[in-house]
C-alpha cells in the first residue's frame, strides 16, 4: 500500500550492491547472515527436536497404557523421560522462540537485521552439534541420562553413566548459544530498532522477548555453573554436593532452580508476545491495557528470580523459607493475572472471526489459565506436600509448556507463516488439525491431574492397578496428540510448497505492525530505510501503544 | 562498500561454523578423554586449535572491517551493548559460585555440624564432625585430602591485590593517553597493565604450587577446597584470557590502530580488565579474608 513505491525503491536499491539475495545451494544455508534464514533454521531445528522428543514421549505413554512392565526396560524409561524434557525445553520450545524472535523483531521494529549478524548465525549453529551430543548419550555404553531433566545431585554425580559428561558439554553449549542469542535481540531491540520508535510503541511480542532476552543472560550462566561443578564432582574430585566433603546436594537443587524458575519464564513471556498480537487482529480491536501489558511481563520476569524454591518445599528448607517462597510465588499470579483479563477484554465485544490462528491464540488463553491454575495449588506448601513429585505436576506444567508455549509457536506460525513464504495455508485442513489436536491434548493431560491427586508418582514405568483406566485414557490422548502432528507437517510443507499465493502484504485485514507493511512474500532485505514516523505510528496505535 | 542505505550488514561468514566444529571437538574430545579414550585428547587438542584459529580469523576480519572505515556509530554500539551484556553473562556465572560458597559456609556445613534442627542429622551421619569454617576436617576424611592448613589473605593474595588494582590504574592511564592521543603513553600504560597481569598470573601459579606441594591444600581437599580452586581457578583464566586480549590491544596500538574518537576494541578489552578486577575484590574478601 503506501509502502510499496518505497519497496520498489530499496528492490532498485539493492540491486545496486553485490550482497543482494541469497547466495545458491546449500552454503547460503552455512554462512548467512540473514536474519530471515536463520530465523527459517532455527524453525525447522526446533521442529525437528520436536518430533524426535515427541517420539519419545510415545515411548512413554505407550509403557503406561497398561500396568507391569510391556515395551522397555525401566532404565530406558527413565533415560526417555530425561531425554524428552532435555530436548523439549532446550531443542524445541527454546530454539523456536528464537527462531520467531529472527524472524520478526527486526520487521516489527522496522530493523534491517540483528544488530550482530555473524553472531547470530553461530547462535544457531552450536545448536545441531549440541543436539547431536546430547543425543548420542542414548548410543554410549551405559545408556543415556536417566536422571530427569533436572538432573539432581547426587544421581546425576554419584550414580551416573559415563554418558552424562557429553550431556554437560552439550547443556554447556546450548547455554552458550542461548546467551548469544539473547545479548543479540537486546542489542537489536535498543540499536536498531527504527530511531523513531519509542520503547512505547513496540509491538507486545518484541517487549516479552527484550524482557524473555535479559532473563536468558541472567539464568543461562548459572546452569553452566551448576553443570561445571557436576563436571567436577564427577571427575576432579571436587565436593559441592557431596556431604561428606562439607557440600550438600540439596544446594545442586538451589543452584538448579535458580536457573530453572526463570526458564519457565524463558519459555513463556514470548508466548504471551504472540498471543498479544494475535488476539487483536482477529478481535479487530486494539490491545486491551498495553502499557499494564508491559508492566506486568517485567514484573514477572524480577519476581521469577525469587521463588525458585517453590521447587523444593520437600527437600529441606527452614519453614520461614517456605513460608517466603509460597507467598513470593503466589504474588506472580496478581501479573499473570492481569494479562489474561486483558486479554479477555481486548476480545470483550470485539468483532471476532476464528482464523487458525487465532484459534490457536483463544485455546492457550484457556488452557494456559488451566495450568496457571494448577500452578496456585502446587505454590502452596502445605498443599504441595501431597501434589510435589505426583502425575498432578505433569499435568500441570504440560499445561504450562504444551498447551501454553507449544500451542502459542503453532499460533505464530500460522500468523506469520503467510507473511514469510507469500502462501496461504489450507484452513480447512488446518482447523480439523486444531480441534484434532486441541481434544487430543485434553485427553492426554487432564486426566493426568486425577492421577496426581490419588497419589501416582511421575518418572515410573510401571505402576499401581488402580491408575489404570486414567493411564490408558491418557495414552490414547497421547497417540492421538502425537499423529496430529503429522498432518501439521502435511499442512505446513503443502503450504510452502502448494498453498494459494498471497499478495495482500497486510494478509490479515486488521492486522497491524511493521510486519505487515512489507511486502508479501517479505523480501530477502526488508527497511534497507528505517519507516517513517507516520507510519510507526499508525501501526502502533492500533496495536494499543498509546 | 557502503552503500546509500545507512546500515552495516556483514556478508556471510565462515567462521561461525569452524567454531560450531571446533567447541563440538574441544567438548566432545575432552567427554572422550574422562573416560580413558586416548583418541579424545587428541580431539580435544584438536578442537582447542581451531577455536583459537576461528577467533583469531573472526577478529581479524572485524578489526580489519573497523580499519577501513566501514563501521558507523551504531555498529560501534551494538558492539558495546554486546560487550556489556556479556560481561553480565560472566557476572552472573561468577555467581554461580560465589553462592555456593555462601551456601556451604553459611548454610550446608552448620547444619552438618547440627545446628538448627538438624541436631539428629549430625548425629547419624558423622557424629565427630564440628562446623568451623575454614572446612578443614571434612565430614568423611576417607573420601577427601585433609589439608594441613589455608592460604591466608595477607600475604601473597593481598600482593596480587595490589598488583591487579595497580594494573586497574594503569590501563586507565592508557585510556586517558588514548583520548588524548599520546601514543607512547599509551603503549606504557598497556605494558605496565601486562606486566602486572603476568606478575598476578605467576604468584597465583606460586600460591598453587605452595597449596599443592606443602598444605596439602586440593581441589579434592572437600568443599573448602572446591570452592577456594573452582573460584580463584576460573578467575585465573579469565586474567589469562584478559591478559591475552591486553596483548592484542597493545600489538595493535603499536600497529597505529584506534584513535580518541573511535578505539571500542580497546574499551572492550578495558571493561573486562576491570570486570576480572572487581570479581579479584570479590575473591580476596570472600574467599581469602574473611
Amino acid at each position: 500500500m503506501a509502502t510499496t513505491t518505497s519497496d520498489v525503491q530499496i528492490d532498485i536499491d539493492a540491486h545496486d550492491e553485490h550482497h543482494h539475495g541469497p547466495d545458491k545451494g546449500l552454503m547460503r544455508w552455512v554462512k548467512t547472515t540473514n536474519h530471515k534464514d536463520i530465523g527459517t533454521l532455527y524453525l525447522w531445528f526446533a521442529f525437528t527436536m520436536l518430533l524426535i522428543g515427541g517420539a519419545m514421549a510415545m515411548v512413554i505413554r505407550a509403557e503406561l497404557f497398561q500396568p507391569g512392565l510391556q515395551l522397555v526396560e525401566p532404565q530406558f524409561f527413565n533415560q526417555m523421560t530425561t531425554l524428552h524434557g532435555l530436548i523439549m525445553v532446550f531443542g524445541a520450545i527454546m530454539p523456536a522462540f528464537v527462531g520467531l524472535a529472527n524472524w520478526q523483531i527486526p520487521l516489527m521494529i522496522g530493523a534491517p537485521d540483528m544488530a550482530l549478524p555473524r553472531m547470530n548465525n553461530w547462535s544457531f549453529w552450536i545448536l545441531p552439534f549440541a543436539g547431536a551430543m546430547l543425543l548420542s548419550t542414548l548410543f554410549m555404553e551405559g545408556g543415556g541420562p536417566a536422571f530427569g531433566w533436572t538432573f539432581y545431585a547426587p544421581l546425576s554425580t554419584t550414580f551416573a553413566p559415563d554418558s552424562t559428561d557429553f550431556f554437560i558439554f552439550a547443556i554447556h553449549m546450548l547455554g552458550f548459544s542461548s546467551i548469544m542469542g539473547a545479548i543479540n535481540i537486546i542489542a537489536t531491540v535498543m540499536n536498531m530498532r527504527a530511531p523513531d520508535m519509542k520503547l512505547m510503541d513496540m509491538p507486545l511480542f518484541v517487549w516479552t522477548w527484550l524482557i524473555t532476552a535479559f532473563l536468558l543472560i541472567a539464568a543461562m550462566p548459572v546452569l553452566a555453573g551448576a553443570v561445571t561443578m557436576m563436571l567436577t564432582d564427577r571427575n576432579f574430585g571436587t565436593s559441592f554436593f557431596d556431604a561428606a566433603g562439607g557440600g550438600d546436594p540439596v544446594m545442586f537443587q538451589h543452584i538448579f532452580w535458580f536457573f530453572g524458575h526463570p526458564e519457565v519464564y524463558i519459555m513463556i513471556l514470548p508466548a504471551f508476545g504472540v498471543v498479544s498480537q494475535i488476539i487483536p487482529t482477529f478481535a479487530r480491536k486494539p490491545l486491551f491495557g498495553y502499557s499494564s501489558m508491559v508492566y506486568a511481563t517485567a514484573s514477572i520476569a524480577l519476581l521469577s528470580f525469587v521463588v525458585w524454591a517453590h521447587h523444593m518445599f520437600l527437600t529441606g528448607m527452614p519453614i520461614a523459607g517456605q513460608m517466603y517462597f509460597m507467598y513470593a510465588t503466589i504474588m506472580i499470579s496478581v501479573p499473570t493475572g492481569v494479562k489474561v483479563f486483558n486479554w479477555v477484554t481486548t476480545m470483550w465485544r470485539g468483532s471476532m472471526t476464528f482464523e487458525t490462528p487465532m484459534l490457536w491464540a483463544v485455546a492457550f488463553v484457556i488452557l494456559f489459565t488451566i495450568g496457571g491454575f494448577s500452578g496456585l495449588m502446587l505454590g502452596v506448601a502445605p498443599v504441595d506436600i501431597q501434589y510435589h513429585d505426583t502425575y498432578f505436576v505433569v499435568a500441570h506444567f504440560h499445561y504450562v509448556l504444551v498447551t501454553g508455549a507449544l500451542f502459542s509457536i503453532i499460533a505464530a506460525v500460522f500468523y506469520w507463516l503467510p507473511k514469510w513464504c507469500g502462501r496461504m495455508y489450507n484452513e480447512k485442513l488446518a482447523k480439523i488439525h486444531f480441534w484434532w489436536a486441541v481434544i487430543s491434548v485434553n485427553v492426554l493431560f487432564f486426566p493426568q491431574h486425577f492421577l496426581g491427586l490419588a497419589g501416582m508418582p511421575r518418572r515410573i514405568p510401571d505402576y499401581s492397578t488402580q491408575f489404570a483406566d486414567f493411564n490408558m485414557i491418557s495414552s490414547i490422548g497421547g497417540f492421538a496428540f502425537g499423529a496430529s502432528f503429522l498432518l501439521l507437517t502435511y499442512i505446513i510443507v503443502n503450504c510452502i510448497r502448494n498453498g494459494e499465493p498471497v499478495k495482500d502484504e497486510r494478509v490479515w485485514e486488521s492486522a497491524r505492525g511493521l510486519e505487515w507493511t512489507v511486502a508479501t512474500p517479505a523480501p530477502y532485505h526488508t527497511f534497507n530505510e528505517p519507516p517513517k514516523k507516520a507510519e510507526i505510528l499508525n501501526e502502533s496505535s492500533h496495536i494499543g501503544a498509546h | 562498500m557502503q552503500s546509500n542505505n545507512q546500515y552495516f550488514v556483514p556478508h556471510g561468514s565462515y567462521w561461525p561454523i569452524v567454531g560450531s566444529v571446533g567447541m563440538a571437538s574441544l567438548l566432545g574430545g575432552f567427554a572422550s578423554s574422562l573416560h580413558g579414550n586416548v583418541l579424545g585428547t587428541g580431539l580435544m587438542v584438536l578442537g582447542l586449535v581451531i577455536i583459537i584459529f576461528m577467533v583469531f580469523g573472526w577478529m581479524g576480519q572485524v578489526v580489519l572491517e573497523s580499519e577501513s572505515g566501514i563501521y558507523n556509530k551504531q555498529v560501534d554500539r551494538s558492539f558495546r551493548m554486546g560487550m556489556g551484556w556479556f560481561i553480565f553473562s560472566e557476572v552472573m556465572f561468577f555467581a554461580a559460585f560465589f553462592g555456593a560458597l555462601w551456601y556451604a559456609r553459611n548454610l550446608a556445613v552448620p547444619w552438618l555440624g547440627g545446628e538448627g534442627n538438624n541436631f539428629f542429622t549430625g548425629q547419624v551421619l558423622w557424629p565427630d564432625f564440628k562446623a568451623v569454617w575454614p572446612l578443614i576436617q571434612v565430614p568423611d576424611v576417607s573420601k577427601y585430602t585433609v589439608p594441613k592448613g589455608i592460604i591466608h589473605a595477607w600475604e601473597i593474595p593481598a600482593i596480587n591485590t595490589l598488583a591487579l588494582l595497580t594494573s586497574g590504574a594503569t590501563l586507565t592511564w592508557a585510556h586517558w593517553a588514548l583520548l588524548n592521543n599520546k601514543r607512547n603513553q599509551i603503549i606504557a600504560g598497556l605494558i605496565a597493565t601486562i606486566v602486572l597481569g603476568v606478575i598476578f598470573l605467576a604468584l597465583q601459579v606460586a600460591e598453587y604450587g605452595e597449596a599443592y606441594q606443602h598444605l596439602d591444600l586440593k581441589l579434592t581437599s572437600g568443599i573448602y577446597g572446591s570452592t577456594f580452586f573452582m573460584l580463584t581457578g576460573f578467575h585465573g583464566l579469565h586474567v589469562t584470557l584478559g591478559t591475552i586480549m591486553l596483548i592484542v590491544i597493545l600489538m595493535r596500538v603499536i600497529r597505529g590502530h584506534f584513535n580518541p574518537e573511535n578505539h571500542f576494541g580497546f574499551e572492550g578489552v578495558a571493561w573486562y580488565w576491570h570486570f576480572v578486577d572487581v570479581v579479584w575484590l570479590g575473591l580476596f574478601i570472600f574467599v581469602y579474608w574473611l
